[in-house]
Formats: C-alpha cells, sequence, structure tokens
C-alpha cells in the first residue's frame, strides 16, 4: 500500500508526460507519440519513486540502470529525465532537431540521463544483462531495468538476452514488457503472434508478474514486492497504445505519426482535464 | 625502421592473446572476458581458468554476447569478446554498430580464424569481409598484429586505449618476425624494409610474406620498400603518402577481400596524390576447403605472387 500523495503525485507526473509526448512530437513533427503514451506511467512511476538515481550526478556508479529497449518511446523517456531535472523541460520543445541534443532515439552520450544507447529493437535486454552483470560483479545492489516493446519480443536475441539472464540469476534485472498488443503492421497476435507470453518467459526461467501498466498502485506494489531469488523477474505490463488520449488509444495510426494541429490541441485539452481530474 | 627478421620459429597468435590477456588480468581488475562456445578454440578459456569470477560464457549467442559486452562496458568494465571472426562480425553487426560503436563504448572484440587459412571448415566459416565491416563504423579501430610478439603487445595497448576496437588473427600458426616487444601503436604504421621502387604494405600475418616478396624482388634487382600496417583504421596517412612519394607504386597486401580492406585504406589516404596500386587479398569471391598453405596459394596470398605483381607493376609503370 503506498499513501495517496504520492499516488497522486505520480499520477500528476505521468500526465505531465504525457502532454509532453504529445507536445514534443507534436513540434518535431515526426516521432512515436502511441507506444510513448502507453509506458508514461511506468516510467514515472520509475523516475519519481521506484529508481535510486540523481539528476544532478548521471553517472552516479551505484544508481539504478534503464534501458528503454523499445526505443522509439524517447519521448517519454525524455519528458521523465527532464522533469526529474536531468536538464531544462524546455529542451523537449527542440526533439529530433538538428543541432540539438535530444535525438530521435536514445542517444547515451548527448543526453544526461540515458544509460543506454537504443532503437534497433532487441538490443536492450542483452544490455541490460551486461549492466546486471556487472553490478554483481562489483558487488552493487543497484538494479536494472529494461522496458521492452510487446512486438520487440519477435527479435530473437531477446531469447538469447532472456536465457543468460537466467543461466546467470540475474535477479537485480527487471525487464517491464510494454503489452499494447499493437506493432506496425497490426495486432501482434497477427503479425506474429507472441501468447502465451506468461508462459514464454516462465519457460526462460523468470519470475512473471501480469499487470495493469496503467494502474500507478498496482505498478509500485509490483516493484515493491520483486525478489532477490536468483531469478530475473518480467513485468508484463497490459497497457493500452496512445493511452490518455482519447482518438489515439487503441490505434495503429499514431504509432509513429505526429498529431494534427486539431488533434493537438485536442489531445492537450483532453490531459490538462485529466489533470484536474487528479487535483479534485 | 624496426626490426623484422624472417625465422623459422612459427607461434599462434592465439596462443599469444590469451598469455597477453592473462597477464592484463593479474594487472586489472576491470578486464571481463566473454566467449561464445569458442573459448577452447579462441582460448580465452585459458583466462577464464585463471579468473572464472571474470569470464562469462555467453553460449552459442554472438550478436546477445555482443550486447552484453556494452552494458559491462556501460558500467566501466574493459569488456573483451571473442569469437570466430566471421560471427564477431557478419552476425553481430547490429549489436556492434547499435550498442557498441555508436555509443563509444570499451569493448574489444578480438576475432580469432580470420581469413581463408582457416582451411577445411571453408568458405562458411573463412571471414573475408570482418575487415570492410568494422572499417565502416565510426569510432571503430581496426587491427591485424603480423605475428604473436606484436599481439602481446597489441592487448595491453586496446585495453589502455578508450573505446571500441576489433583485432583480428588467423587460426594457424605465424612466423615470429618481431624478436622484441613494444613497438606497437595504435594507428602506426612501420617501415620494414628500405626501397625506392615499389612500396608493399601488408597487414597481418601477410607481413611475413611480404618480408619474403622483398627478398625474391632483391634478386631481381627490384629495391621494395615494406612497410607493416597494424593498425588499418585509423590508417597510418603520413606513412602510406610518403612510401608513395618515395616510390610512386603500391601493393597492398591483406587475407581478406580486396574489396573494403586495407587496399581501400590505403587507396583513399593518397586519393589526392594517386599512385598506381595493386590489391593482393582475395578477388572478391567465396573461399573453399583445403589446407591453408594450399588456399593461400591457390588465392595467390604468398610472397611469390607477391612479388610477381611487384614486378608487373614495376615494369608497367
Amino acid at each position: 500500500m503506498h499513501d495517496e500523495n504520492l499516488i497522486k503525485e505520480i499520477k500528476r507526473k505521468a500526465l505531465e508526460i504525457r502532454k509532453w509526448v504529445i507536445e514534443s512530437v507534436y513540434r518535431a513533427g515526426s516521432g512515436h507519440p502511441g507506444g510513448s503514451l502507453s509506458i508514461a506511467d511506468i516510467i514515472a512511476c520509475l523516475y519519481f519513486h521506484e529508481m535510486r538515481h540523481n539528476p544532478k550526478d548521471p553517472k552516479w556508479p551505484d544508481r539504478d540502470r534503464l534501458v528503454l529497449s523499445k526505443g522509439h518511446a524517447a519521448p517519454a523517456l525524455y519528458a521523465a529525465l527532464a522533469l526529474a531535472g536531468y536538464f531544462p523541460v524546455e529542451e523537449l520543445k527542440n526533439l529530433r532537431k538538428m543541432g540539438h541534443f535530444l535525438q530521435g532515439h536514445p542517444c547515451m552520450k548527448k543526453v544526461p540521463g540515458v544509460d543506454m544507447s537504443t532503437g534497433s529493437l532487441g538490443h536492450g535486454l542483452s544490455v541490460a544483462v551486461g549492466m546486471a552483470i556487472a553490478g554483481k560483479l562489483d558487488g552493487k545492489d543497484y538494479r536494472v531495468f529494461a522496458i521492452l516493446g510487446d512486438g520487440e519480443v519477435q527479435e530473437g536475441e531477446i531469447w538469447e538476452a532472456a536465457n543468460t539472464a537466467s543461466h546467470y540469476k540475474l535477479d537485480n534485472l527487471i525487464a517491464i514488457l510494454d503489452r499494447n498488443k499493437l506493432q506496425i503492421d497490426g495486432p501482434t497476435e497477427e503479425v506474429m503472434h507472441l501468447e502465451p507470453l506468461p508462459w514464454r518467459w516462465q519457460a526462460f526461467g523468470w519470475d512473471v508478474v501480469e499487470i495493469d501498466g496503467h494502474n500507478i498502485e498496482e505498478i509500485l506494489d509490483t516493484f515493491h514486492e520483486i525478489k532477490l531469488n536468483e531469478k530475473p523477474t518480467i513485468i508484463i505490463a497490459h497497457t493500452i497504445k496512445g493511452k490518455g488520449v482519447s482518438f489515439m488509444e487503441g490505434t495503429l495510426s499514431f504509432h509513429g505519426k505526429p498529431p494534427s494541429e486539431e488533434q493537438y490541441i485536442r489531445a492537450m485539452s483532453e490531459l490538462e482535464q485529466a489533470e484536474r481530474e487528479v487535483d479534485d | 625502421m624496426i626490426n623484422a627478421k624472417l625465422t623459422d620459429k612459427m607461434r599462434n597468435l592465439r596462443d599469444a592473446y590469451s598469455s597477453a590477456l592473462i597477464e592484463l588480468g593479474y594487472k586489472n581488475p576491470d578486464i571481463v572476458v566473454l566467449d561464445a562456445d569458442l573459448a577452447l578454440s579462441t582460448k580465452t578459456k585459458r583466462f577464464g581458468t585463471v579468473f572464472p569470477d571474470r569470464f562469462f560464457d555467453m553460449g552459442i549467442a554472438e550478436a546477445n554476447m555482443m550486447d552484453v559486452a556494452a552494458g559491462l562496458a556501460a558500467c566501466g568494465k574493459i569488456v573483451f569478446a571473442s569469437t570466430f571472426a566471421v560471427f564477431a562480425t557478419g552476425r553481430c553487426y547490429d549489436s556492434i554498430r547499435q550498442s557498441i560503436a555508436y555509443p563509444e563504448l570499451n569493448v574489444k572484440i578480438v576475432a580469432t580464424h580470420a581469413g581463408i587459412s582457416v582451411g577445411g571448415d571453408g568458405a562458411s566459416h573463412q571471414m573475408l569481409e570482418d575487415i570492410a565491416l568494422m572499417r565502416v563504423l565510426p569510432n571503430m579501430t581496426v587491427i591485424a598484429p603480423a605475428d604473436a610478439t606484436e599481439m602481446e603487445d597489441v592487448v595491453p595497448t586496446i585495453a589502455e586505449h578508450e573505446g571500441p576496437c576489433y583485432v583480428r588473427i588467423g587460426r594457424a600458426d605465424a612466423p615470429i618476425i618481431f624478436e622484441t616487444h613494444g613497438a606497437f601503436r595504435i594507428g602506426k604504421g612501420y617501415v620494414l624494409r628500405r626501397g625506392d621502387d615499389v612500396a608493399i604494405i601488408a597487414t597481418g600475418t601477410l607481413t611475413a610474406e611480404a618480408l619474403k616478396a622483398h627478398e625474391l624482388l632483391e634478386k631481381k634487382g627490384i629495391e621494395a620498400m615494406v612497410i607493416h600496417m597494424p593498425t588499418i583504421k585509423p590508417i597510418d596517412k603520413r606513412l602510406v603518402r610518403r612510401a608513395a612519394r618515395r616510390t610512386g607504386r603500391i601493393i597492398t597486401c591483406e587475407e581478406h577481400s580486396v574489396i573494403g580492406g586495407l587496399g581501400d585504406a590505403v587507396a583513399m589516404a593518397i586519393q589526392d596524390e594517386p599512385v598506381p596500386m595493386v590489391r593482393v587479398g582475395i578477388n572478391d569471391v567465396f573461399g573453399e576447403s583445403g589446407e591453408a598453405r594450399e588456399l593461400m596459394e591457390k588465392y595467390g596470398l604468398t610472397a611469390e605472387s607477391i612479388a610477381r605483381k611487384a614486378k608487373k607493376l614495376v615494369a608497367k609503370s
């Protein structure tokens, strides 16, 4: 159980992240709003409660790491990092613009707080495995989080990484699978089936938890309950692509497309309305 | 000029790799070694025996290994990742590109069994494109040492160098040409023989063949300069240009495709003041099974072939 104020605070952060996703992708004229909105609540829980990190010292050796393996959700990550204080939020307006540092996909060399450069799907979990091994080698107690897309786990290397993580008993590794059920070419089960997902991960030696990826309390409780039991954990977070903007929810059309001016205004007003509802 | 001698002494570069790696392991606790089920062949297993805590077998999953290496490096480790060249580069290209070269992480890919001298395994295992694949990546340093002595220098040098490196060595034993340690520097080429008629620029174990070619040419009255170019990227441009100006003719020698390797790097270095060039390498074909020596002869990677081409070039231009 978490206190009500904390939950409200994280809800507010998640909405701020959503607004910045819309704002930054709209201004950029390209980007991936759908899959950024689906992870906004998870990212908010991580950066504003669960993760041990210090925006004043982005390279702090003892920090928890986050690998955004579905790198196209960069707008959500950048918004969280800016709101946490890694760089000025005004920079979010320069997403994907030449001469500015917010690259279309996360770049660890350019963006403070980004722990790994990603964008090409299927690499991030392996990188997180390496970070988790390093933590064990150094006797450090940091944890490594990796956010995976659901379509992404069609990549074979994900399963090489899954196998490696359980083989080396990496209980400091927590994967979060953004199960929004849509990929560019259609519903995941039509394009290339993934189910039964929990069974597949269990078979690879992981602890599997299924949650509602938009329920802040449930997300926080789930992180809280992860045990150090020599097994990596995957949280299959059931989410809605485009969550928070009515006309983007559950649709394919906003996977990789910015809103029009009219859609932008509508989206922002919906999110502002949601903010007022949190405060009520 | 540095001292290089043709001798009958042979030593395997993989043995040199493992002994240098162990020495490095004692000195630096941040060294971590990964392999992909070829640790007996690449000889990293020896490091694993001495430092079991810092050796991880990743199984037959090379692309995963490269990304794991990146994750370790992102946490401050100096990672040596080894497997055969064919798997280390072609199979892992995207992992290396995205997670090692782009973020400029401290991963040292040491690939063995490069080139056609792999022998019996045939074309599937004879990697002839790895230099091209690694050279094209920004931030990547590409090295092909000539003998075991140099390999023992390469290992600690790349560990000290901040950033990604690719080192390719072969399977076969190779003649020792350097008797003393300490010459190797990243980005530096070495004049091993002086001569004004033609410059033979070689990398990897073909440098020994280039030295033999020098002797063959000498008998025919041709004075060949021999340059050993262990670093293919960044290439020693100044030395290449100096050799081009001095001799007016260049032969490049590599156990690699004539496309994308040392030959291209040398050609780029002299594009402003070009001279006639001939490339000794694999002429855009796949290899085949056979004994290492037979294959080197069939595909023209011998001193005799180098000398023949040099003679022709001198006669022509």
